[in-house]
C-alpha cells in the first residue's frame, strides 16, 4: 500500500480567549489510510480540523498538502484542495432539497441554475457507493442517517480526496455506523484518504488504520492501530489508568416513585411523539433510557416535567397524578431536572451563580418574606453551596457565564440537589465535560440512588447509559421497545432495539 | 476582527470584562462624545460653529432658574416613560410603544378630570393617577398579550397602536370632546382641583417631577427587591430556563407590558394634570420615542435613566434656544437621539474591544502569550 | 357606487400600493438572509426626501427618484454596518436609524428650505399611458395608465421570485437565512451575501419613498412615511416572505389607504380619523391571525460570526 504522505499540519497552534486549543500539534495524513484522531471532548480534535477546513485561522503553523505548503483562510479554500468535511452538526438547510444543498455554494454563473445535470451526477454517485437517496426531498424530512449521506455526497460531489468526519456515530444506530464503515472502507479503497474523529475506543479500534491521540490540545502519540489496545488508548487519552467500571451498589427498590402509564405526547416530527410509554422508577434505582437522539427522548423529558403537554395516558408520582400539574408544582413536589442543555434550558447565563441557585426557589422563604426579596439570603445560599460542590472559582457572585462546562454543569447540580428532591430526571448530563466533571456527575449519580432518589437516566452515550444504569430501556420511534440488564445484553441486542427491531424481551430484574 | 493595511494589522480584540459602576458609565459617556461630535457635522452643515450651537443648547436648558425648571418639566415624562421601558427591556421584550401608551393614558386622565370633576382634590388626585396608569396599563396589555399568547412581534404592534392611539384621540378632540366654542382641537380643561399643584411660582415646574423621581425607586424595587422582578429578570435574560423552572413566561410578559405602559400612562396623566390642564393633540411630543434612548443610556437602571431624562430634557429645551439664536434647526434633537442610540448599542464594542495597531505578522508572534 | 369611482378606486389602490410594495420587495430580501429590516421606516424617509431634493435641484423627477435610491441604499448600509459587522440587536438599531432619519430629513428640509417653509410645488411623475392597451374599457386606465415606477414595481414582482427560487445567487440567499454556518461551510461569504441584500432593500425602499414624495403629490412634510416602513415589513411577514404573497398583502394596505380618500369624496360620514387608523389595525389584525402558521427563515435576526456560536 502506498504510503505517500497526503496531509501534512505541522506545528499547528491556536488560542481562544482563556485556552489553547492546539498546541504545536503534528498531524500526518497517508493516502489510502483511515487515520483516527481520538480525544475527549476539548482535546482538540474539531478545533484542528476546523483549522484544515478554513473554518478558523491557526496563530502558528503549516499545513502542507501532497507536499506543498498551502494557506486554507476559508472553506472555499480547502474545498479547492480537494478537502471535504462532514461535521458533527449537520451543515444542511433543512428547506432546501438534498440536490440545492449538494450544489450549493459552486462556481456558476449567479443567474442560471443548472438543476438538472447536478441531479443526475448526485444519482450516480449514490449508485456507486451503494446507498438509496432521494435527491429531491427536502432535508427536514429525511433521516439522521440520510442527512448524513447527504453530507457524504456533497464532499464526494466536489472532488474530495481528503475526507474529515467528526464524530459521525453519535447520531447512528449501530446497524448504520455499519453501513459508514463500508461506504469509508470503499473511499479509502480508491487512494482516497480519511481523517475520523472520535472519542470512541471501540469505533477506532475498528476502522482505523492509524490513529494520533490528542489531550489538552497536544498529541500525546501517533499509533498504529494494530500494534495497540482500548486499554492503551485510553489511558493515553485521558492521562491516568481509566476505571472503566463503577461499583454498583445493589438498588434497594422500596417502592414505584414515577409511574408513566401509555403516555401518549406529540412531539417534533412524527418519530419522536411518545406513543403510549408505560415504566415505572423506583426510589433507590437508576433506570437509564437509551437510544439514538431524537426517538422521543426530548419529549419524555419535557413531558415528565410538565414542561410539554399531553395527549393521553397518566404520570403519577408518589401516588398522585400530576399530568396536569405546572412545572412549578411539580418541582415543589419533589420532581428535579438536570436538562440537556445547560445554556439554554439550565442556566441564566449572566445572573450570577447565587441568582442561579435559586431559580427554582426564589419566592420562598428565606429569599421572600411577604412580598420582599432578600438578595443577602440569596449570596448566602452561593457561598454554602459553592463550598459544598466545589464549583471553581469559588465565586457566588460571578456571572455563570464565565464558568467552564463542568462547573457549570456542577451549579445546575447543586441547585437541584440542594432541595433535596424524590425524583432526578437528568439528561445528557455528562455531555461536553472532560473526564473530571464527567466522573464528579456520575458520582454523585450514585449518591443520590443511594439515598433513595429515583434517577432517571437519559442519554446517547450508551457507554455512560449501561455505566449507571440498574436497568436500561430501550427507546426507538416513540415506544419502549424492550428493557435490559447491563452486564446481561450484547451491544448487538441493544442496537438491534435501538434500531427498531424487536427482539424477545429479557426477563428484567 | 482585523484588517490589514499593507504590512500593518489593525486588530480589534476583546478585552477581559471588568465589573463595576464606573466602567459600566464609560460606555454611555463614550456613545454621547460621540453622538454629539456627529451631530456636529450635521450642524456644520448650516454653516454655523457647532461649539457656540452647543453653547447656546446648555445655556437654553441651565442658563436660569426658569429654563433649568423647564428641563425638569421635560425630564419629567421622559423619565417616566424610560422607567416604562426599562421594565420591558429587562423582561426581554423590545416596546416602541411609550407614545402610544401616554397618550391613552392622558386621554382616561382627562376623561377622569372631566367628568369626576365633582371629586374633592386630594380623591380626584389619586383618581386621576389610577385613570393614567390604567390607560397606559390597557394599552400595554394588548401588545403584551398578542406576543404571549400569539407570538405575534410586540415591536410592529406596539409601533401600530401607537399610530391608533394618536388617530383615536385625534378624532376624540375633533368632535366629541371638543371644547366650545370650537376653535382649536382640545378639550375643555379639567376641574381645578385636578390640577398638579405647582412647585415653584412663575414656572411651570410641577408636582409630577416628585412623582417622576420617586417612581425611580419604586421600579428600582420592582426589579431588585421583589420576586416579580426577579422573574422578569430571569424570563429577559433566558426565556427557555426560566421556563424550566416553572416560571409562567406569558404572564410575565403581560405584567410587564401592563407595568411598562403604566407607567407611560402616568405620564401622560402628569403632562394632562400638571401641564396642559386638558387634552391636547399631539401633547405626547414624541416623548415616548425619546424614552427609548433614555432607557437604553441610562444602562436600563432607574439612576442611569434618571440622568439620561435629565439630558435629553435638556436637549430638548436648549434646542429651542438654540434654533431661535443660531438657526440651527431643533430637529437636530432626533439626530442627536438616534446617534445615541446606534452608538449607545455599539458600546460593547467601545468598551470590551481594544483597537491595536501591531507591526507585521512575524513580530507579533514571538510575543507569546495574549 | 359609480363604475367611475370604483375605476378610481382601484386605481388609486395600485398608486398607493406601489410604494410600500417596492420598500417591502426590498425587504425580503434582508428577511431571505436573516436580517430584521426595521430601518424601511427611515430608509423610505431620506428616500423621499431625496426625491424631492433631487427633483428641485435639477428640475427632472426622476433625478429624484435616483438620489431617492442612493439615500436610501446610504442608510440602509448603516442598518447593514449594525446588524452585520458590529452584530448588534437589529430592531433596536433599525429604531434608532428611524428617529435619526426622521432628525436629519427634517434638518435639511428646514436648512435647504428654510424653516417652517414648505417646499413649493417641486417637479412630479407624471403618468405615462402605454399606447394601445390603456385604451382598453376599464382596465386600461386603471392599470395601464399609471406613472412608470408602478410598472416597474410590479413587474419587479416576477422578477424577485426569479431571482430568489431560481438562481444560483437566490440559493445561495435561502441557505443564509436559513443556515448561515452550513453556507459558510461550502465557501458562501456570508457578510457579502448579507450586505447586497441590505444594499438591495435601500435601494428599493428609498424607490418606495421618492414615489411617496413626488409621485403624484410633490410635496414633502416631517415623517411623510408615518409608518408605512413599518407596514411594508409586516407585509414581508403577511406575504410569507413569497413576492407573490408580498404583491398581495401591498394591494391590500393600499387598498386601506384609497378607501380613506375615496369613502370621504362619496360622503360615507365616518369620520376620516378612523380611515387614517386603518392600515394599522388591519396590520395588527392580519398579524395576529397569520403569524403561527408561517416559519420565517431560522437565521432571522441573529447575528453570525465563524468563531462564536
Amino acid at each position: 500500500m502506498a504510503s505517500e504522505v497526503v496531509l501534512a499540519m505541522c506545528n499547528i497552534t491556536k488560542r481562544f480567549p482563556g485556552v489553547i486549543a492546539n498546541k504545536k500539534v503534528n498531524f500526518e495524513l497517508r493516502r489510502g489510510e483511515i487515520h483516527a484522531l481520538l480525544g475527549e471532548n476539548g482535546a482538540g480534535k474539531t478545533t484542528l480540523m476546523n483549522i484544515l477546513y478554513g473554518l478558523y485561522a491557526p496563530d502558528a503553523g503549516e499545513i502542507y498538502v501532497k507536499g506543498k505548503k498551502v494557506n486554507i483562510q476559508s472553506p472555499k479554500d480547502a474545498i479547492a484542495l480537494g478537502i471535504g468535511m462532514v461535521h458533527q452538526h449537520f451543515m444542511l438547510v433543512p428547506t432546501l432539497t438534498v440536490a440545492e444543498n449538494v450544489i450549493l455554494g459552486m462556481k456558476s454563473s449567479p443567474f442560471k441554475l443548472d438543476l438538472e445535470k447536478a441531479r443526475q451526477e448526485i444519482k450516480e454517485l449514490c449508485t456507486r457507493y451503494n446507498f438509496q437517496l432521494d435527491v429531491d426531498s427536502k432535508v427536514q424530512d429525511l433521516s439522521v442517517g440520510a442527512q448524513q449521506r447527504v453530507e457524504l455526497i456533497k464532499a464526494f460531489y466536489r472532488g474530495a480526496e481528503i475526507l474529515v468526519m467528526d464524530e459521525p456515530t453519535a447520531v447512528l444506530t449501530p446497524q448504520e455506523v455499519e453501513e459508514l464503515f463500508r461506504i469509508l472502507r470503499q473511499f479509502v479503497e480508491s487512494g482516497k484518504s480519511v481523517v475520523f474523529i472520535s472519542h470512541k475506543l471501540w469505533e477506532v479500534m475498528r476502522i482505523s488504520d492509524r490513529v494520533t491521540v490528542l489531550r489538552g490540545g497536544e498529541v500525546v502519540g501517533t499509533l498504529n492501530t494494530k500494534d495497540t489496545t482500548k486499554e492503551e488508548l485510553a489511558s493515553l487519552m485521558v492521562g491516568r489508568p481509566v476505571m472503566m467500571e463503577y461499583d454498583k451498589v445493589a438498588c434497594t427498590r422500596p417502592h414505584p416513585l414515577l409511574i408513566l402509564e401509555n403516555l401518549r405526547v406529540k412531539g417534533e416530527s412524527s418519530a419522536s411523539s411518545l406513543k403510549g410509554v408505560s415504566f415505572s422508577v423506583h426510589g433507590g434505582e437508576i433506570v437509564g433510557i437509551a437510544g439514538v437522539d431524537g426517538n422521543g427522548q426530548k419529549e419524555l423529558a419535557e413531558a415528565i416535567m410538565g414542561l410539554r403537554p399531553v395527549e393521553g395516558g397518566k404520570i403519577i408520582f408518589a401516588g398522585q397524578d400530576i399530568t396536569s400539574w405546572p412545572t412549578r408544582a411539580r418541582i415543589e413536589a419533589g420532581l428535579a431536572h438536570v436538562p440537556e442543555d445547560r445554556h439554554r434550558e439550565g442556566l441564566i447565563l449572566d445572573f450570577t451563580v447565587a441568582e442561579n441557585l435559586v431559580l427554582d426557589t426564589y419566592d420562598k422563604p428565606p429569599f421572600t418574606r411577604g412580598k420582599v426579596f432578600y438578595p443577602g439570603e440569596v449570596k448566602e445560599l452561593g457561598r454554602r453551596l459553592v463550598k459544598e460542590f466545589d464549583i471553581r472559582p469559588p465565586n457566588p457572585e460571578a456571572l455563570a457565564r464565565y464558568f467552564s462546562g463542568g462547573n457549570q454543569q456542577k451549579i445546575v447540580l447543586a441547585r437541584q440537589l440542594s432541595r433535596q428532591p424524590k425524583f432526578l430526571l437528568a439528561v445528557q448530563p455528562t455531555r461536553g465535560l472532560d473526564v473530571g466533571a464527567t466522573e464528579f456527575v456520575h458520582q454523585r449519580l450514585l449518591n443520590e440512588k443511594q439515598r433513595g432518589v429515583a434517577v432517571l437516566l437519559i442519554s446517547a452515550d450508551l457507554d455512560e447509559v449501561l455505566l449507571l444504569s440498574d436497568r436500561v430501556l430501550v427507546i426507538y420511534e416513540g415506544r419502549i421497545m424492550g428493557e435490559v440488564i447491563p452486564g446481561q445484553v450484547s451491544y448487538t441486542e441493544i442496537g438491534l432495539l435501538m434500531g427498531g427491531a424487536q427482539v424477545a424481551e429479557r426477563s428484567a430484574g | 476582527m482585523e484588517v490589514k493595511w499593507g504590512k500593518w494589522v489593525l486588530k480589534v480584540e476583546r478585552k477581559p470584562r471588568v465589573k463595576g459602576t464606573v466602567p459600566a458609565l464609560i460606555g454611555p459617556l463614550v456613545a454621547l462624545s460621540l453622538a454629539l461630535a456627529v451631530s456636529s457635522l450635521v450642524i456644520a452643515l448650516s454653516k454655523v460653529n457647532p461649539l457656540v450651537a452647543y453653547q447656546y443648547m446648555f445655556y437654553g436648558a441651565f442658563g436660569s432658574v426658569r429654563s433649568f425648571t423647564e428641563t425638569l418639566v421635560k425630564t419629567t415624562p421622559l423619565l417616566l416613560c424610560g422607567l416604562g421601558l426599562t421594565i420591558a427591556y429587562r423582561t426581554g421584550l423590545i416596546s416602541v410603544g411609550a407614545e402610544g401608551q401616554m397618550i391613552i393614558g392622558g386621554l382616561f386622565t382627562t376623561l377622569a378630570g372631566l367628568y369626576m370633576g365633582w371629586l374633592p382634590g386630594f380623591l380626584l388626585l389619586p383618581v386621576l393617577m389610577l385613570a393614567g396608569l390604567i390607560g397606559g396599563g390597557l394599552w400595554g396589555a394588548i401588545p403584551g398579550y398578542l406576543k404571549a399568547r400569539l407570538g405575534v412581534s410586540e415591536v410592529i404592534n406596539t409601533i401600530m397602536l401607537n399610530y391608533i392611539a394618536y388617530y383615536l384621540v385625534a378624532y376624540l378632540l375633533d368632535v366629541p370632546l371638543r371644547e366650545p366654542p370650537g376653535y382649536f382641537p382640545q378639550s375643555a380643561q379639567i376641574a381645578r382641583q385636578g390640577w398638579l399643584p405647582y412647585l415653584l411660582p412663575g414656572t411651570r415646574l410641577h408636582l409630577g417631577v416628585i412623582i417622576a423621581f420617586l417612581s425611580c425607586f419604586v421600579v428600582y424595587f420592582i426589579l431588585w427587591r421583589s420576586p416579580l422582578g426577579y422573574q422578569m429578570r430571569a424570563v429577559g435574560y433566558n426565556r427557555e430556563a426560566a421556563r424550566h423552572s416553572g416560571i409562567n413566561v406569558e404572564k410575565n410578559m403581560v405584567l410587564a407590558f401592563t407595568l411598562s405602559g403604566a407607567f407611560a400612562g402616568l405620564a401622560g396623566m402628569v403632562e394632562i394634570a400638571g401641564l396642559h390642564h386638558r387634552l391636547l393633540g399631539g401633547f405626547s411630543s414624541e416623548y415616548g420615542f425619546d424614552a427609548m434612548a433614555v432607557a437604553l443610556l441610562g444602562k436600563l437602571h432607574p439612576a442611569g435613566v434618571a440622568i439620561a431624562a435629565l439630558f435629553f430634557g435638556a436637549l430638548r429645551v436648549g434646542a429651542n434656544m438654540m434654533q431661535r439664536s443660531v438657526q440651527v434647526p431643533a430637529s437636530l434633537v432626533f439626530v442627536i437621539q438616534g446617534l445615541v442610540i446606534l452608538f449607545v448599542l455599539m458600546d460593547e464594542l467601545l468598551r470590551n474591544y481594544v483597537i491595536r495597531f501591531l507591526k507585521p505578522h512575524m513580530e507579533e508572534e514571538s510575543h507569546g502569550a495574549q | 357606487m359609480e363604475l367611475n369611482n370604483i375605476i378610481g378606486f382601484i386605481q388609486a389602490t395600485i398608486r398607493m400600493s406601489t410604494p410600500i410594495l417596492l420598500a417591502s420587495l426590498g425587504g425580503v430580501f434582508t428577511a431571505r438572509v436573516g436580517i430584521i429590516n426595521f430601518a424601511l421606516e427611515g430608509i423610505m424617509l431620506v428616500g423621499a426626501f431625496m426625491g424631492v431634493y433631487g427633483s428641485y435641484f435639477t428640475g427632472n423627477p426622476w433625478m429624484g427618484v435616483a438620489l431617492g435610491a442612493i439615500g436610501g441604499m446610504l442608510t440602509a448600509l448603516i442598518l447593514g454596518f449594525m446588524s452585520i459587522t458590529v452584530k448588534v440587536d437589529q430592531v433596536v438599531a433599525g429604531t434608532g436609524i428611524n428617529i435619526f432619519a426622521i432628525g436629519l430629513t427634517s434638518y435639511l428640509l428646514n436648512m435647504v428650505f428654510g424653516i417652517g417653509a414648505k417646499p413649493s410645488a417641486v417637479a412630479s411623475l407624471k403618468a405615462w399611458a402605454i399606447p394601445g392597451l390603456s385604451k382598453i374599457p376599464v382596465l386600461g386606465p386603471v392599470l395601464f395608465d399609471q406613472i412608470p415606477l408602478v410598472y416597474i414595481a410590479f413587474l419587479l414582482v416576477p422578477f424577485t421570485w426569479y431571482i430568489i427560487y431560481k438562481t444560483p445567487f437566490g440559493l445561495g440567499l435561502r441557505a443564509v437565512g436559513e443556515h448561515p454556518r452550513a453556507a459558510d461551510s461550502l465557501g458562501i461569504n456570508v457578510g457579502l451575501v448579507r450586505y447586497i441584500a441590505v444594499i438591495i432593500s435601500g435601494i428599493l425602499g428609498g424607490m418606495g419613498g421618492a414615489f411617496l414624495s413626488i409621485g403624484h403629490l410633490s410635496v414633502f412634510m416631517e415623517k411623510l412615511t408615518s409608518g408605512r416602513g413599518y407596514v411594508a415589513w409586516s407585509t414581508v411577514t403577511v406575504g410569507k416572505w413569497n413576492p407573490l404573497g408580498i404583491m398581495g398583502a401591498s394591494l391590500l394596505f393600499g387598498a386601506a389607504d384609497a378607501l380613506q380618500l375615496r369613502l370621504q369624496a362619496v360622503g360615507i360620514k365616518v369620520p376620516y380619523q378612523f380611515f387614517l387608523m386603518l392600515p394599522y389595525i388591519l396590520t395588527m389584525l392580519v398579524l395576529a391571525g397569520v403569524v403561527g402558521r408561517t416559519v420565517a427563515p431560522a437565521a432571522m435576526g441573529k447575528p453570525y460570526s465563524r468563531e462564536g456560536k
